[in-house]
């Protein structure tokens, strides 16, 4: 049995021009675990994001997943390995139906992944948009779609490259007290069926029901990570982010 | 229906539009059809890479010239046949894409656009300063006047290969649209950054785009020199190519090989007819209006017209791959 | 060993003046890619308009052809506020500025040239003023008051441009509005208007720069063409947004063509400025002096 953890992040560094937007950050997630990402705006959380799945090159420290070195490595090549990540702001394939969308990462990760092996890609499509309610719509284009279908068609392409972890980058922002629950209820199924899954959010009652970890981060340092319960009594973690 | 049925279907279009210009036997048929075909070439080389991945290639003055130039070193090297040239003519384009490309895909698509551009100009300096293929003065090319092994005139021999190759390129196109491949080509034009994150590799993708694109473009310019007798940079490398390759396709559609075949049928004969009546300038003046107009104004072209994009099916896929 | 000092010594010279030239010819592509992210590839042909704007005031009223291409400057911004309208309404708004506004540029440029060939045909223009002609010299230099006009005329034209984009509100509002338009709406100004007066500048710029283009070299409808390459040369090599950084590019593009034109023949001028862009999009893409 590997204790390794699955994905380890060491001593990573990003900036822009004079602006140090992460500095020295250490993460170790484990297999299965659900692990929550917290910080004020302009944090970094978006930019770790980036620099663990490809986005961006960290300039300092390492990022290892599943036991490969990931420097070097591109973004599409990481998703093949089983990382995957949502968007903050939905990007979906304008010109293509939903269904369409969701078979870019089955052909392109998944396929790859497994020697070609999953032919029925169609009924694969259709099981996914089933998951996210989202099914009735299958042919049609994302701009007929709400916020909340875009933010459920976002985590339905993350999850059609079958990843082994998962970061969804503020699903939730700007959504009903029910469309969160919505969310919730879906990542907590995912995890479930076996899904590592790191969730960035500001909603703290969805952060903390949750997450079995909580990692904050403040002007690009960690300054936190532990029992959720615990963090959000620590006094900085206070007074940076969660106030009085 | 499947791509070999359309491949069989095409064929039979093109030997029946063969058939019908060797009976109207009118020579000025043979001149024009050769033009429009060549466009037809031309503009589904272009959309191959600006339709379906969205990146802009100004300089297709550089894939057509470099084309034609190397047949004109292979005729004063040692003549081989005209399928020869035109293998050859696609390498040596295919090349200057896979370097053109490797050197700016990475950034941004409007560098790349600018990029192009630069392309154009510097292999028309190259030409211009190379004494082999007559430089600036130009080149003469003779050519034959009947066709080997074939009963026909030599002219009617160039048009035949340009309908091969139309077809060969009509194919490709198609055939990218209905592949694994397409699908990624796509996923690029409409989100690069969520195409890379849904595992697409898009520099890989984008290079096959341009090398495809940039080998037609130099397949379609191998023959010119038989067909103009005389090659010079200026000529060579007109602009008017560079507009009407790019107009064909955004005045057509770029969404499938249906926009670049209509556009280049359309406003390739419409300036055939427009050059003899008018004048050649104004022909083109008409080309770029058409071309600003379409695309402020009718942006899915003359396919958007007729197929608005409201629902779409899952379109089949073949070979899975 | 005297001679050839003072072929390097006038090549270097004349280069920058060439240089300084090249700056005023590249300044409104500057303001357009450089701030707007508007890649405005017909700037040549709207510079070529404006040379044949000085020439007809030239020839038929005996204009000089800066003051008049000065007096013509406003029609030229009103020009820049109508294309930019189309453009916005026609591409920014749709998302669809890398193909098809990238193409929109590219038919004006050709319709633009297109209809100077018709109206003008293709026989070389020049104009007559009293600076082009003699020269005068420093020691063995040579400084042709043809070119040392131009260079001053951009000096003053890149001068006013700094002060005014970093003194004025609608100047300091132009260069927040490629950054974050977000923050420029928070303060009551509307990106959309901000951009539209920056590339009616833009285009304005390109009538002065026309004038001195005509005063350099005689012109013809396809002289754009090279300038496509130069223009965005410098404004790549300089760096997006940074004035200086295109007037130093546009020097050293300036002394890189004179060299090669001097020592390897005229013939090879045009890859020097292609050459210098592929190379530095390859190398160094955000430029000398460009913002990361």
């Amino acid at each position: 049995m590997n204790d390794a953890p699955l994905l380890q992040v060491n001593g990573v560094g990003k900036r822009f021009g004079g602006f140090i937007a992460l500095a020295d950050i250490e993460l170790s997630v484990t297999l299965g675990e659900r692990v929550g990402l917290v910080g004020p705006n302009g944090s970094g959380k978006s930019t770790l994001v980036n620099c663990i799945c490809g986005t961006l090159r960290n300039e300092t420290g390492s990022v290892r997943f599943a036991g490969h070195r990931l420097e070097g490595l591109s973004a599409h090549e990481r998703t093949r390995l089983g990382l995957a990540r949502s968007f903050q702001l939905p990007r979906p394939f304008a010109t293509m139906s939903l269904a369409e969308n969701l078979r870019v990462p089955i052909l392109y990760a998944v396929n790859v992944r497994n020697g070609h092996a999953m032919t029925d890609i169609e009924g694969r499509c259709d099981e996914l948009l089933h998951m996210v309610g989202l099914h009735e719509k299958a042919h049609r284009l994302p701009r007929d779609l709400t916020q909340i279908e875009m933010r459920k068609l976002e985590l339905a392409r993350a999850m059609a490259a079958e990843p082994r972890l998962l970061i969804s980058d503020e699903a939730m922002a700007g959504l009903s007290h029910g469309e969160v629950d919505d969310i919730l209820a879906l990542l907590l199924k995912l995890n479930e069926q076996g899904v590592t899954i790191i969730m960035i959010e500001h909603i703290m009652r969805a952060v903390l029901a949750f997450s079995q970890r909580l990692v904050v981060l403040v002007a690009g340092r960690k300054i936190a990570d532990g029992d959720p319960q615990e963090v959000v009594r620590q006094r900085d973690v206070v007074e940076a982010y969660l106030g009085s | 229906m499947r791509n070999t049925t359309f491949v069989a279907l095409l064929v039979v279009a093109a030997s029946v539009v063969f058939a019908a210009m060797m009976w109207i036997h009118n020579g000025y048929v043979f001149f024009a059809g050769y033009v429009v075909l060549q466009y037809i070439v031309l503009a589904t080389a272009w959309n191959i890479l600006g339709g379906y991945t969205g990146y802009v290639n100004f300089g297709i003055a550089a894939f057509f010239a470099c084309g034609a130039y190397s047949t004109v070193v292979l005729e004063k090297l040692w003549s081989p046949p005209l399928i020869v040239m035109i293998l050859a003519g696609g390498l040596v384009s295919g090349i200057i894409g896979l370097g053109t490309g490797y050197l700016t895909l990475r950034l941004r698509g409007t560098f790349f656009g600018i990029a192009t551009l630069a392309l154009a100009v510097v292999a028309q300096t190259l030409i211009t300063n190379w004494d082999f293929v007559g430089g600036s003065r130009g080149a003469y090319i003779i050519r034959p006047e009947h066709a080997p092994l074939l009963p026909l005139d030599y002219i009617q021999y160039l048009c035949l290969w340009m309908l091969i190759l139309s077809v060969v390129a009509l194919a490709t196109a198609r055939a990218i649209e209905h592949s694994r491949l397409g699908v990624g080509f796509a996923t690029i034009r409409d989100d690069e950054l969520a195409a890379e994150a849904s595992g697409v590799p898009t520099l890989r993708l984008k290079l096959i785009a341009t090398v495809l694109s940039g080998g037609f473009m130099g397949m379609a310019g191998a023959p010119l020199p038989f067909y103009v007798t005389y090659l010079d940079p200026s000529s060579g490398f007109n602009l008017s190519y560079a507009v009407n390759t790019i107009a064909m396709p955004l005045i057509g559609g770029t969404s499938s090989w249906v926009g670049p075949l209509i556009g280049a049928i359309l406003l390739g004969t419409l300036q055939q007819v427009a050059t003899v009546t008018i004048s050649s300038a104004l022909s083109l003046l008409i080309v770029g209006l058409m071309l600003v107009g379409f695309v402020v104004a009718a942006p899915n072209g003359i396919i958007g017209w007729f197929a608005p994009a409201t629902r779409t099916r899952m379109r089949r896929l073949r070979g899975g791959r | 060993m005297d001679l050839s000092f003072n072929l390097l010594g006038n090549a270097i010279m004349s280069g920058i003046l060439l240089g300084g030239f090249y700056a005023a010819v590249s300044i409104g592509v500057s303001i357009s890619f450089g701030m707007l992210d508007i890649v405005n590839i017909a700037q040549p042909a709207f510079i070529l308009l404006g040379s044949y704007v000085a020439y007809i005031a030239n020839t038929w009223w005996g204009a000089d052809p800066i003051l008049a291409s000065v007096i013509a400057m406003p029609l030229f911004y009103l020009l820049g506020v109508a294309i930019y309208t189309v453009y916005e309404i026609s591409f920014e708004r749709r998302g669809d500025t890398s193909l098809r506004g990238l193409s929109f540029f590219f038919g004006l440029l050709f319709i633009t040239e297109v209809t100077l060939v018709l109206v003008f045909g293709v026989d070389y223009r020049l104009v007559e003023a009293r600076y082009i002609g003699p020269s005068f010299f420093l020691g063995q230099i040579e400084f042709p008051l043809r070119l040392l006009v131009p260079f001053l005329v951009a000096l003053v034209m890149l001068g006013a441009l700094q002060l005014f984009l970093s003194r004025s509100f609608l100047g300091r509002a132009v260069q927040a509005v490629a950054q974050d338009p977000q923050a420029l709406r928070l303060m009551a100004a509307n990106p959309t208007r901000i951009k539209r007066i920056a590339f009616g500048i833009s285009i304005a710029t390109a009538s002065l720069a026309g004038a001195v283009l005509i005063i350099i070299q005689p012109v013809e409808p396809s002289v754009g063409r090279d300038y496509i390459g130069r223009i965005f040369a410098i404004v790549v090599l300089g760096g997006l947004g940074s004035m200086s950084g295109t007037l130093v590019a546009a020097i050293l593009l300036g002394i890189a063509e004179n060299f090669t034109a001097t020592f390897y023949g005229p013939s090879w001028s045009p890859a020097v400025s292609f050459g210098i862009l592929l190379l530095t999009l390859a190398v160094r893409p955000s430029g000398l002096f460009g913002r990361a």
